[in-house]
């Protein structure tokens, strides 16, 4: 089956099975690095993207229900020359051991921060709870997620910053 | 070759003295034949004599490279786990070589090109690699500026060096990458260099940003599991439902069938399947699963009984610390036993691995901690020579341990050999991940002490059962792959680690001094559930048992817990971090905590001869649920010159979190016959609603002494830290790992 999914503002042909989960879709036919496997069991947030606005879980999305709908990635947000807030939060505050369940904590915390510019420290600790980092790494995430807000709202006030959100 | 007007490079490096060829191995070892006393180590006048893998590999060349046009690379046979020593590496030699940080690459395990440094284990990084680095790097620079010396007819002394280059003092420069030609580096080490004074260094010691964490923020291809080589496949592996079952039927024909199948492999009991895309291989691993008959034989021991299990198991016993003076009586006796079940690695992303087989030659790119002897257990597993295997270290998810990157390994090299010219990328399942890795071994400790009138510990005795903490390859038989193929290999007999590291006995001997002290090490050869390396090995169970068991006896002696310990200690830098660990903690004698709250304190030197930790914890239980949650946590470590200090921030945060999450929640679960801990689900760890309010880390620097590394040496004080703090809170000791809601409901219900 041929659908039409746009990833980061680009259309993409995608040729696969409609039960396959956005995941491959985005790694092994867009060939995105961002959405890791983790799970592929809806468990601990490696995979974690955004949909319409919305974190979501890729490894337990179909690819059939996103026909038409807004995909983003980490790739969608900035570039290692141009980081979004958020990845110049997490930049500054060294906020990865191994980063591999960075990019999920990234894209659920950007959703987060996408509705609600000022979270509490509650707040982002309850939006992030579905995803898991073995590293330890949890107390640096909070400060990046902390400092990402802080960083967007001199965006908007100063338009002339690099890394625009999305 | 060191004809008229030739460098004498050698004698340059003996500091213009004896020509030294080779150096003794005495000097070489200093540093590790002076750590397990637990006696406090002065500052040395001099630096000491420590170089690291530059005993092994001496050549300096394969440690720093300099070009003709001026790049410089530097090499390391130790591999990036996440703890960022890529970037600390980078560090040393920029300063030892006085180049700007931003003008070297930093390679890192690969039997192809890098020195063979074993495992990148034990919080030996900075010791073996970043010393050899360091020492290669001023080495280098010493050479350079004698090549300079003599090109321009100037004493050694009038130059200086700065950003790359050799400068004389009219001016002049001369690029390192115009010196260095006809092999100038290729030399080998001598056994002492002439370090830079460590109060003008201007890179080390500073925080300097990670060089891979851009990467990582923003979707580069970081990971071993990001690897797209051109028509790779991805295949995935059908292990078997429990260990030792037999394949006995699968439907081939069939899952060829599916869509994008490109082969199913089959050997005795190794199952996988190839597909074109990744998903399709998934489908068919399933349709596969699920075809599979399987002869299952296995008979677990009963999980709630693993104690008593371990303690029943022939064992080979040795006193490994004996200290007697009979003028010393106790009173008063206390015993306590502790346990700690299974626990898992549990790494986010499963074990991957991308194999290639052309021309003969399997080429597998991995994220295992050893190259070198992963590609022996491979190449014996394929019945090839080593020189016919070649493995490159990519980054994985962290792996805090022996966790499944070499069984993905072998599993992508054996498939890779059956497809060949087709590169083949495996990934494991989370279910395999959990199922299958080599855990952190069950251990128990029985423990027995006296108080004498004046309050002090009179005599110690400890005991620690446990299986061997490392079953990483080496041979093939550690290789699940191995173990399932025709023609299988035996899982290789189980061995102690020596000491003064040690196994199930690492951290068993106490650093603190006690008249009377008996320490046994009962070594369990047979081995009921797949184990190996776990972080910190046998030093977090028994870290926990000796710093518990210490709160115990201060608890009995009337003692405030710090005071306690420092009352027992005489190592001075161990009395630093405890002290700052305290003051920073706001730790005072006679403290209470809030209702419902406790404290806790630990303290250890890891090995007893890396680095001292002490962290102090705040934590929190709910009395209805007896849910615990720590509050906060301050620690204090002393890690040897530090070479970046958020670097060694991040690793003990890490590890205090790591180490609560092991503590409060986890154990695997079995049945007689399988793993029943198999997700995020059945084996939960830390989530977000238990992460503390704050965890401040302090640093200790010390100029100039040896690097201690800093990736476990929170381990063990952070669980028995939390396991006071438990105790004080719920005014009941527990000693039975980990210490999760229903134990601590139990104990203040009782
Ligand atoms: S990989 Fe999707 S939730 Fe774990
Ligand atoms: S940084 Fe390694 S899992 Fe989170």
């Amino acid at each position: 089956m041929t659908i039409t999914l746009k990833v980061n503002g680009h259309d993409h042909q995608i040729d696969a099975d409609p039960d396959t989960p956005l995941l491959y879709v985005l790694r092994d036919d867009i060939r995105l690095n961002g959405a890791k496997f983790g799970c592929g069991l809806g468990q601990c947030g490696a995979c974690t993207v955004i949909v319409d606005g919305k974190a979501v879980l890729s490894c337990v999305t179909p690819v059939l229900l996103l026909d038409g709908k807004q995909v983003t990635t980490i790739e969608g947000l900035g570039t290692i020359d141009a980081p979004a807030p958020i990845q110049r939060a997490f930049m500054e505050e060294q906020a990865a051991q191994c980063g591999y369940c960075i990019a999920g904590m990234m894209m659920r915390a950007q959703a987060l921060l996408q509705r609600n510019s000022k979270p509490t420290d509650e707040q982002i600790r309850a939006e992030l709870e579905p995803n898991l980092c073995r590293c330890g790494t949890h107390m640096r995430i909070l400060r990046a997620v902390h400092r990402a807000a802080q960083l967007m709202d001199t965006a908007e006030l100063s338009p002339s910053l690099e890394g625009s959100v999305q | 070759m060191n004809g008229p007007g030739n460098l004498d490079r050698r004698q340059i490096l003996a500091g213009g003295g004896a020509l030294i060829v080779s150096f003794s191995l005495s000097d070489a070892f200093a540093q590790d034949q002076a750590a397990p006393a637990p006696a406090p180590a002065p500052a040395p006048a001099h630096p000491p004599k420590w170089i690291g893998s530059l005993k092994e590999t001496p050549f300096l060349d394969s440690w720093v490279r300099i070009d003709a046009d001026g790049g410089i690379t530097v090499f390391t046979g130790k591999a990036e786990l996440g703890q960022g020593f890529k970037t600390a590496f980078q560090q040393i030699a920029a300063e030892e070589l006085d180049v700007p940080f931003k003008s070297l690459k930093v390679v890192t395990a690969d039997t192809g090109r890098t020195a063979n440094e074993g495992y990148t284990a034990g919080s030996h990084s900075m010791q073996d690699s970043g010393t050899a680095i360091l020492n290669a790097a001023a080495q280098a620079r010493a050479l350079l500026i004698a090549e300079a010396a003599r090109r321009l007819d100037v004493p050694a002394e009038n130059l200086r060096t700065e950003n790359g280059a050799v400068i004389a003092p009219d001016g002049q420069r001369l690029g390192y990458g115009d010196l260095v030609a006809g092999n100038l580096l290729h030399i080998q080490a001598q056994p002492e260099s002439t370090l830079k004074d460590p109060s003008k260094y201007t890179v080390v010691g500073q925080p300097v940003p990670r060089v891979d964490i851009p990467a990582k923020v923003t979707g580069g291809a970081s990971y071993v599991q990001d690897m797209r080589l051109p028509g790779m496949v991805h295949a995935r592996v059908v292990r078997p439902p429990s260990y030792g079952a037999q394949l006995i039927d699968y439907d081939a024909a069939a899952i060829e069938a599916m869509p994008g199948v490109v082969k199913v492999i089959r050997s005795g009991n190794f199952l996988g399947v190839a597909a074109k895309k990744e998903f399709q291989a998934i489908k068919a691993m399933r349709a596969l699963t699920a075809s599979a008959k399987w002869n299952e034989t296995a008979r677990l021991p009963k999980q709630e009984d693993i104690a008593r299990v371990l303690l029943g198991l022939p064992s080979q016993d040795s006193t490994i610390f004996e200290r007697k003076n009979p003028a010393a009586v106790g009173l008063k006796t206390i015993e306590a036993t502790y346990t700690r079940p299974y626990q898992s690695h549990g790494s986010i992303g499963p074990s991957c691995a991308v194999g290639h087989h052309v021309d003969d030659v399997t080429t597998v790119w991995t994220h295992t901690q050893g190259v070198f002897p992963d590609r022996a257990g491979i190449a014996e597993m394929l019945r090839v020579p080593p020189a016919k295997v070649r493995l490159i270290h990519a980054e994985g998810s962290g792996c805090y341990g022996h966790n499944g990157a070499d069984d993905a390994a072998a599993d992508a090299a054996l498939i890779a050999r059956e497809m060949p010219d087709v590169p083949v990328r495996v990934q494991w399942m989370r279910d395999q991940e959990h199922g299958w890795e080599p855990y952190g071994p069950a251990m128990v400790t029985k423990l027995k002490a006296s108080l004498d009138d004046s309050g002090a510990i009179a005599d110690w005795n400890f005991e620690v059962w446990s299986n061997t903490h490392s079953m990483r390859p080496g041979g093939a038989g550690s290789l699940l792959a191995a173990q399932h193929m025709a023609q299988p290999f035996a899982v290789p007999a189980p061995k102690p680690l020596p000491l003064p590291e040690g196994g199930g006995d690492r951290n068993a001997i106490p650093i603190y001094t006690f008249p009377n002290a008996h320490v046994v090490h009962h070594f369990i050869p047979a081995m009921p559930i797949r184990i190996s390396a776990m972080r910190g090995l046998g030093a977090y169970h028994n870290v926990f048992s000796i710093e518990s068991f210490m709160d115990e006896l201060a608890i009995a002696a009337n003692a405030d817990p710090v005071e306690f310990r420092l009352k027992h200690l005489e190592d001075s830098r161990g009395r630093d971090v405890i002290k700052k660990t305290a003051e920073a903690f706001g730790w005072k004698k006679g403290q209470k905590a809030p209702d419902g709250r406790g404290y806790g304190f630990a303290f250890a030197r890891y090995k007893n001869l890396a680095a001292y930790c002490a962290i102090a914890t705040e934590i929190e239980i709910n009395r209805e649920t007896g849910c615990p949650r720590l509050v906060r946590a301050v620690a204090a470590v002393d890690s040897g010159q530090v070479v970046n200090p958020d670097g060694i921030i991040n690793q003990v945060e890490g590890a205090i979190m790591q180490s609560m999450s092991w503590t409060l929640y986890e154990a695997v679960t079995f049945n007689d016959t399988r793993i029943t801990s198999i997700d995020w689900q059945t084996y939960p760890i830390v989530r977000f609603d238990a992460v503390p309010q704050s965890i401040e880390v302090h640093i200790i620097d010390r100029p100039g002494l040896p690097y201690l590394g800093a990736g476990e040496t929170g381990q063990g004080p952070a669980a028995a830290s939390v396991a006071n703090a438990v105790a004080n809170a719920a005014g009941k000791r527990l000693r039975d790992l980990p210490l999760n809601r229903k134990k601590i409901k139990d104990a203040i219900d009782v």
